[in-house]
């Protein structure tokens, strides 16, 4: 057991599975010499060499389809993408390529393939370098799309993407960077689409993804001083979807809240709400809301985006409004 | 002669096969048969066959939508194509992908890709595998002069030039891109041949028409890229037939550059060549039956084949062979 930061524990994901499976190999920008921007990937290069770690140009179109025609011929490759907000410059390989070609060619190809990418605001970044992109991917068939909270999640989540045989797209946020757990030494690897109770409740499901889950968790703290039982789920993937344990979860507690970091149209919290509407509404007790960033792009100044994003405040406000 | 008549003779073969198999499907389309849209490459064989003859059976093709005769002279049954086309059971890929995404992975033909540009990096990608595994396979990709405007172009060779990746990229200049004259959306005379300095590569340039002489210089390039010396790109001028796809009649272009290129046919011109260099017009004339054979009994084939199975609607999204995204 080693105190693990979610930075550090992203190369010792990556390094987990380069060590068992000589098929694995990791292309991005400034990721090999310099070691990622964020300082997630250092010292891959230095232990598994530059045919296998390697650093790109600004090409993401370059990037993501290397991921994909690598994958076609035999390699299980990794690839990041150095903001979630570059997405758009590839969309077409990663959504009309990659998604696709399986169901396209009937099944004749397969796309093992991860593409890592720093996601999510609360970095003062701006609008175009801030975005908690996790729903684009939701909604295209055949995409695969993990969101880690913790360190030990970024290690196991990270795994089993790569041992997947469908291409994952795993978002890391980049304000939880810098947080801290005990790792338990070894071999960590999960399944996809297994959502976990991080915080045991009856009165209010509360479901969230990556950066929002300390939030959620902060805000069941303080609604257990008032005397509300707060759920907390943390979703860790969207595709595979555990709706399993949040049907299970809302038919218990009767009400649900939704903690998203996207702006409101069509976030992933829209299709759990309408899930559970269609499927558990006779145990609902009170309406499902979400709490999400309006719908507006990121601003920059601190106390703009702080506004912008879900608050513990927020979340907290809307479980009274239904308690 | 710059190739043994037997080598010949199958390109020959290839490039009859492609013909008739193209006839037919614009055929099949009019008859309602084949559905959807077509990008027939009727008059631009020679690139393909002369590729394909100078391929190892395990080398890698990529190919846009204008792919039909890549896809099946790398050996992808002519039934199962027309049936793709055609949205039968017995298709390529069961009727999910349709004409503009004709695949055979077994025997190399890695995909027909619908959007400009997308499989140049898809084909640096699976070179770059080649290079790790130790494989020896070359990715051949084909695509258009209009490709050459967009951004994927410019990074896939940038990347491979960098990585001195084993693949080799094909540009088809058939003059237009959809509609509109390259000339008229380009500040070079050769789309593909003079941006080549850019990424370090030598200017390639060799008549489309002549599969003879594609043979020549794609055994060159591929070999090169064989022996680990890094990406080429050619340009291959040729011409389409017919316009864009089943939706443009091509009446944009003048009728003397039209005749001009269909007395420059490249499978005329090569049956005239085989003539004079001495091969029998028995000979000849028994390939072109029986690819004509091959074309009727694909066609029946398919005439005679049920649509998809509605059960497969839901398979092959994932691994898994189906389709959930949810427990």
């Amino acid at each position: 057991m080693a105190e693990l930061t979610y930075r550090a524990a992203v190369a010792r994901g990556i390094a987990q599975e380069m060590e068992r499976d000589p098929s694995v190999v990791f292309i991005g920008e400034d990721v090999a010499a310099a070691g990622g921007v964020f300082k997630t990937t250092e010292g891959l290069l230095e232990r598994f060499g530059p045919d296998r770690v390697r650093d790109t140009p600004i090409s993401e179109q370059a990037i993501t389809g290397a991921l994909m025609g690598a994958a076609m011929n035999g390699l299980r490759p990794i690839g990041e993408l150095m903001f979630s907000d570059f997405l758009a410059v590839c969309w077409d390989i990663v959504a009309n390529q990659i998604a696709k070609t399986r169901y396209m060619t009937g099944g004749q190809v397969a796309l093992p393939l991860v593409i890592r990418t720093a996601n999510g605001g609360g970095t003062r970044f701006g609008g175009q370098h801030s975005q908690s992109l996790e729903s684009w991917a939701m909604a295209v068939p055949g995409l695969k799309v993990v969101a880690p909270s913790t360190p030990r999640d970024v290690v196991g989540l990270l795994a089993a993407a790569v041992r997947d045989p469908d291409p994952v797209v795993f978002f890391e946020h980049k304000k939880l960077f810098a947080t801290k757990q005990d790792v338990p030494d070894g071999e960590i690897v999960d399944r996809l689409g297994i959502a976990t109770v991080v915080a045991p409740g009856s009165d209010v499901t509360i479901a969230a993804l990556a950066a929002m889950v300390p939030v959620a968790l902060e805000a069941a703290g303080r609604l257990s001083e008032s005397g509300v039982s707060a759920e907390v789920i943390d979703l860790r993937s969207l595709v595979p979807l555990d709706t399993r344990t949040l049907l299970e979860s809302v038919t218990r507690t009767g009400r649900l809240v939704t903690v998203e970091e996207n702006p409101r149209l069509c976030g992933w919290g829209a299709e759990i709400a309408s899930i559970v509407a269609e499927e558990a509404l006779w145990d609902l007790d009170g309406p499902i809301v979400r709490v999400t960033t309006p719908h507006i792009p990121l601003p920059a100044a601190a106390e703009m985006e702080d506004l912008a994003i879900p608050s513990a405040d927020r979340v907290v406000d809307a479980v009274l409004r239904i308690t | 002669m710059s190739s043994p008549s037997a080598s010949r003779l199958s390109m020959y073969r290839d490039m009859v096969r492609a013909r008739y198999f193209e006839q037919r499907v614009y055929d099949l389309f009019m008859e309602g048969i084949v559905k959807g849209t077509t990008h027939l490459g009727l008059g631009q064989e020679a690139v393909a066959a002369g590729f394909v003859a100078a391929m190892r059976s395990d080398d890698l093709t990529f190919c846009t939508y204008r792919g039909h005769n890549h896809t099946l002279l790398r050996g992808a049954p002519m039934a199962a194509l027309l049936g793709e086309m055609a949205g039968r059971d017995l298709g390529i890929c069961g009727g999910k992908g349709g004409s503009m995404h004709l695949t055979d992975v077994t025997k190399g033909a890695m995909g027909s890709y619908a959007i400009v540009g997308a499989h140049l990096p898809i084909a640096a990608g699976a070179a770059w595998a080649a290079l790790l595994r130790g494989t020896g396979q070359v990715a051949v990709c084909f695509f258009g002069d209009g490709t050459t405007n967009i951004g994927a172009f410019h990074e896939a060779l940038n990347l491979a030039a960098v990585w001195k990746l084993p693949v080799v990229f094909v540009c088809e200049n058939n003059l237009y891109m959809e509609y509109t004259p390259i000339s008229t959306v380009i500040p070079v005379e050769h789309p593909a041949a003079d941006r080549a300095s850019a990424y370090g590569l030598e200017s390639l340039l060799v008549d489309g028409n002549d599969v003879d002489a594609v043979r020549t210089l794609a055994t060159e390039v591929i070999e090169r890229a064989r022996r680990g010396e890094g990406p080429s790109l050619v340009e291959a001028k040729t011409y389409r037939h017919k316009g864009h796809s089943r939706a443009d009649p091509g009446k944009y272009r003048p009728q003397e550059e039209v005749d001009a290129w269909l007395a420059y046919d490249p499978v005329k011109i090569y049956r005239a060549r085989l003539t004079a260099d001495g091969v029998g017009i028995d000979t000849i004339e028994a390939i072109e039956r029986e690819a004509a054979a091959e074309v009727d009994g694909a066609t029946e084939q398919v005439r005679n084949a049920p649509p998809p199975d509605p059960g497969t609607l839901l398979t092959d999204v994932w691994a898994d062979g189906g389709s959930a995204w949810r427990n």
